[in-house]
């Protein structure tokens, strides 16, 4: 179908609510956002979600917020496949 | 096992409701002393005393009304004989109800009655007529009148039977024969009182008065909502279930919970034989007290409809016929595959879903089975398109994934603010006891984008409608905290005391940001700042004050912030803790809640605990003797992602629709399509199936054991009262596929024994057995050493997290967002005849009410585009498009449509978008940027996909298939 879609792939799509998590720890008190969305990430996302993350971020992290770029480090690295 | 020892069960009917008061009076009645609270009549203190008046316009369920003359009663030093239902019990009196006297008059009294019903009615013959059993305990044995004077009972020749009416059969559940009518006005203080409705009324005076639907119109075409609370009322068959009229009376009964909605009203399955009879609404049932909505009550025919699929089927490809096997051969069949590609393309290739429409014990299975079985954690419920959000935004703020009170709780309230909820749609029995409150006075604050019901019906206007554009509840919700906070409406003492202050002030410094006053707020939510000003001070200042929430509050990319706004407005202002206060969401399906509680998602064990918790694993790993992964698994978009790609590859599914329940349908269309094994266990070839290859049959709530836990904590039980008509309960059939996978340790008898490794396993659920339901009738959870019969109300005298915890909750406009091309906003709903994808109620008689989902759309936005009432218009968003009729309505305000998604024919969730909580991915159903045009009827999409269901539900009988 021809319909324009919002986001043409999953990575996209990934991106997107990786910056939606920041965006909501962005707004709370504190200097612990960062810490919050990496836990936030931790706890919802199964490691395949969080590879694609990694993924994204090595090769220049397109798109995300820089939040999330900074959270990346305290985000667990999934075991290999 | 379980000896299905035939019961029949009956319930006390003590004549008149119960009253509360902290004096008692005490009375004698023909002998016997008793004592009752101050203000009860005499007839109900006798019914206590063991003493049974004889009546017939009294039941204990609505006010007394004095019409019959049969309860009189002799009161020792008072004239007369005063009828014992409208007569209040007082201190010291001595009642006589069996005297000669009183006898003789009775006997009069049926005689006149008598003389005007038909000799051949039908529930006489049945035994279900008050008139019949009446008059023979009156002792009544001849009549003296004859049939021939003035009556009601035919269209006489001459003026005789001038008072004739039809028959009414109009409403497919239920006959009414006004021939049998004693006009006792019981159906209508039912319809009044307990139902709230008002459609029924007397039509004039004394033997020409009758009762009459709406503005004397057929019960179908009145406002009647068909909830059945005046047949259950009617002493003398006038208005009778059309099934005991064809069946006859039941001979056995069991007491069970509805299958349909989160209400989980408690009901007397009534049966003859494996046949259901009816279903009677059960007054101990705590949910319900003895009230129904039509689904319930009589939408159950799906049951034993003719579409149900009784025997296992697999098939190689999804574009092949099914071909029907034997439960054997489909569990090896499905054992195999998912080995097979388990071993080809990982352990994490595979996954399951449970469903909010199984009981607990079934919902625990699967996540077992997944956990257990698969040894991944790639388990997810549909209760994630609903309530995800509920479960983070309260664990969040309070410390517990759950509403905080029970449903009598609206009998304590003072205030009551709906948002985002429909109850009388959604949830009509609630919507009952909550219009019972608020006819005693109570207010009512609504937000939501629609008028619905509730903003303004008989006896019901509520005092502020706050009309929000959809996806700005939070902004508004924030702004009513702004005028708390900046007024210093807030329970200071209250949050000092359980919540954190210093978390407290950082809030109230965020809400009084100038963003969030009400006069910012106007131009983002279209809601005027005076109504917000004004629904603020009446919630933060009108006495106790409780919110009540649905899918218009979670189903949106802010939905997990938005529970967590209603969670800071009722701490600020003290609204917790107590009975008539609180946080309540109101649940979409039956067991949505047990579903969450029994560990569906793929990040959480049962009762909430985090599958990276090492503790909580340990308590299952070594009770299932094997090593858990301590990564959350897949969550449904996931699957469908993970699928797309290629490394996902096989699905349980139990009890539930995801091509019609999930969002975005192109998208789950094209996930299922690339698994190898999609396995559905359902009681119908329902829209998923189409992509399935293997068909595992499932059984209704009539023909299993079981618990569902309604939305205020509520474990009721399920009990079977038929046979499994495809021969396996669904616990059964999850168990055999497990040991058929080679978990021969899975060797449950009865759900109970499942029960007991639930409660064994969860400090929450420490203390349910079967056997503490059978005695409390239900508990709420938690039920534990502490609440040894459940918890009715939470967080009395603190927090479950400890402290109470606000949250900032700043306003994120969603990006779905109207433009030139897509100018209006849709959102969505349900009504109240159907259920969910209407996968059930589509199969009973209730499509007479909603046989098609439709367009609502304001006037204004019709008249520019040429689009008329009931005409073919096409709905177009980014993401899809669909046709379907239109209905013009002001309910809707401009710049906004609505519509239902009960038909898959109609398919909304083809224009829904991928859009989705920030917390949880509860997908935002309720925010849809699109167009609207007309149209000559479905759309190529439609057609297709028509032609693709047909197709695919194609089923090559094979003869020994035993
Ligand atoms: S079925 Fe319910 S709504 Fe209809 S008339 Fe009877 S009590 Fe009223
Ligand atoms: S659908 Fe809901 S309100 Fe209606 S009878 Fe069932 S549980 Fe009660
Ligand atoms: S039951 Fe009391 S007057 Fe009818």
């Amino acid at each position: 179908m021809s319909h324009d879609k919002k986001f043409n792939s999953g990575k996209q799509h990934l991106v997107y609510m990786a910056n939606q998590i920041a965006t909501f720890f962005t707004s709370q008190p504190g200097d612990e956002a960062a810490e919050n969305v990496a836990d936030h990430i931790n706890k919802f996302w199964e490691p395949r979600m969080r590879r694609h993350l990694f993924e994204i971020i090595e090769r220049g992290g397109d798109g995300l917020s820089p939040l999330v770029l900074k959270a990346a480090d305290s985000i667990r690295r999934p075991q290999a496949a | 096992m379980c000896g299905t020892e035939n019961r029949f069960v009956e319930e006390i009917d003590y004549g008149t409701p119960a009253v509360k008061s902290d004096k008692t009076v005490t009375l004698t009645v023909d002998g016997q002393s008793v004592t009752v609270p101050e203000g009860t009549s005499i007839m109900r203190a006798a019914r206590e005393a063991g003493v049974t008046v004889p009546k017939l316009c009294a039941n204990d369920m609505v006010k007394s009304f004095g019409s019959c003359r049969l309860c009189l009663v002799e009161i020792e030093g008072r004239n007369g004989t005063p009828a014992s239902c409208t007569t209040p019990a007082a201190d010291g009196i001595s009642v006589s109800t069996k005297t000669d006297r009183l006898n003789a008059i009775r006997r009069g009294v049926m005689e006149l009655y008598m003389s005007d019903h038909p000799a051949d009615c039908a529930a006489c013959a049945a035994g279900d007529c008050e008139m019949a059993h009446m008059a023979e305990t009156v002792g009544l044995s001849q009549n003296r009148y004859g049939m021939d004077g003035a009556n009601h009972l035919a269209p006489a020749a001459d003026d005789h039977g001038i008072n004739f009416k039809e028959l009414d059969v109009s409403n497919p559940y239920f006959a009414y024969d006004p021939a049998k009518c004693i006009v006792c006005s019981l159906c209508v203080r039912a319809c009044e009182e307990q139902q709230g409705t008002f459609a029924l009324t007397v039509e004039g005076r004394g033997f020409e008065s009758r009762i009459t639907a709406g503005m004397d119109e057929p019960f179908l075409q009145s406002e009647c909502v068909s909830c059945g609370a005046c047949v259950q009322a009617c002493p003398t068959g006038a208005l009778q279930e059309k099934s005991v009229i064809e069946i006859g009376m039941p001979d056995h009964s069991e007491v069970t919970t509805c299958a349909y909605c989160g209400v989980g009203c408690s009901f007397k399955a009534e049966m003859k034989g494996e046949e259901v009879v009816r279903m009677v609404p059960y007054k101990d049932g705590k949910a319900n007290r003895g009230h129904s909505c039509v689904k319930g009550r009589f939408a159950y025919g799906y049951a034993t409809h003719k579409d149900r699929i009784l025997n296992p089927m697999i098939r190689e490809k999804i574009s092949d016929p099914w071909r029907e096997v034997t439960w054997d051969e489909a569990y090896a069949h499905v054992a195999s595959e998912f080995r097979r590609i388990q071993h080809q393309y990982g352990r994490g290739a595979v996954g399951g879903i449970t469903s909010s429409r199984c009981t607990n014990e079934e919902t625990y299975l699967v996540q077992k089975l997944v956990r257990q079985g698969f040894g991944n954690n790639n388990v997810d419920t549909c209760a994630r398109v609903c309530h995800s959000p509920t479960g983070y935004g309260l664990k969040t703020t309070f410390g517990t994934s759950a509403g905080t009170q029970d449903f009598d709780s609206v009998e304590e309230a003072d205030v009551v603010l709906i948002i985002g909820a429909n109850p009388t749609d959604g949830h009509p029995v609630f919507a009952s006891r909550l219009k019972k409150r608020l006819r005693e006075g109570a207010k009512l604050i609504i937000v939501d984008p629609r008028r619905i019901d509730l903003v303004r019906m008989p006896h019901v206007e509520a005092s502020y409608h706050l009309p929000l554009r959809p996806g700005t509840n939070v902004a508004v919700l924030t702004a009513l905290a702004h005028v708390i906070v900046s007024e210093g409406l807030f329970d200071e003492a209250f949050v000092r005391e359980r919540c954190d202050w210093d978390e407290f002030q950082d809030w109230a410094s965020f809400v009084l940001q100038p963003e969030n006053s009400p006069e910012a707020v106007e131009k983002a939510s279209g809601v005027p700042a005076e109504l917000i000003r004004g629904a603020a001070r009446l919630y933060a200042t009108g006495g106790n004050s409780a919110i009540y929430y649905g899918l218009g509050v979670t189903e949106h990319s802010q939905g997990s912030t938005t529970v967590m706004a209603i969670a800071n407005l009722a701490m600020a202002t003290g609204n917790l803790g107590r009975p008539g206060v609180g946080v309540n969401p109101l649940r979409g399906q039956n067991n949505v809640q047990g579903a969450c509680d029994m560990g569906s998602f793929p990040h959480e064990l049962p009762g909430y605990r985090h599958i990276s918790e090492d503790a909580t694993r340990a308590i299952y790993e070594s009770l299932w003797g094997v090593k858990l992964d301590d990564e959350p698994g897949l969550r449904i978009p996931n699957m469908l992602d993970a699928a797309v790609e290629g490394s996902f590859k096989a699905l349980y599914v139990q009890g539930e629709d995801i091509l019609q329940s999930d969002p975005n349908t192109h998208h789950v269309a094209a996930g299922l399509e690339a698994m190898e094994c999609v396995v559905v266990h359902d009681l119908f070839l329902n829209e998923t199936a189409n992509y399935a290859h293997v068909f595992l049959p499932g059984s209704t709530f009539l023909e299993k054991d079981g618990t569902f836990t309604n939305a205020e904590r509520r474990i009721n039980r399920v009990r079977k009262v038929m046979e499994p008509k495809n021969g396996f309960a669904d616990w059964q059939v999850t168990q055999e596929m497990a040991r058929a996978m080679g978990r021969d340790d899975w060797n449950y008898t009865h759900p109970s024994e499942i029960m007991d490794e639930i409660a064994a396993t969860t400090p929450s659920f420490a203390g349910v057995t079967y056997d503490l339901l059978d005695r409390e009738g239900s508990v709420q959870w938690p039920c534990n050493e502490k609440a040894p019969t459940g918890t009715p109300v939470m967080h009395i005298g603190g927090f479950v997290r400890g402290k109470g915890k606000f949250v900032r909750t700043a306003y994120v406009a969603t990006d779905e967002k109207v433009g030139p091309r897509f100018p209006l906003l849709l959102t969505t709903g349900r009504i109240l005849s159907q259920y969910n994808v209407g996968a059930q109620t589509r199969r009973t008689e209730n499509v007479v009410w909603h046989d098609e989902d439709l367009l609502e759309i304001h006037p204004f936005d019709a008249e520019n585009r040429g689009i008329r009432d009931a005409d073919w218009v096409k709905l177009k968003s980014r993401s899809g498009e669909t046709s379907l009729r239109a209905r013009i309505t002001e309910r809707v305000a401009p710049g906004v449509v609505y519509t239902t998604f009960h038909h898959p024919a109609t398919q909304a969730n083809v224009v829904t978008t991928e859009y989705s909580d920030w917390a949880t991915n509860c997908p935002e159903y309720k925010v849809t940027a699109v167009e609207v045009s007309p149209s000559n009827g479905p759309t190529e999409w439609q057609e297709d996909y028509d032609a693709h269901a047909k197709k695919s539900r194609r089923i090559v009988h094979v003869e020994a298939a035993e």
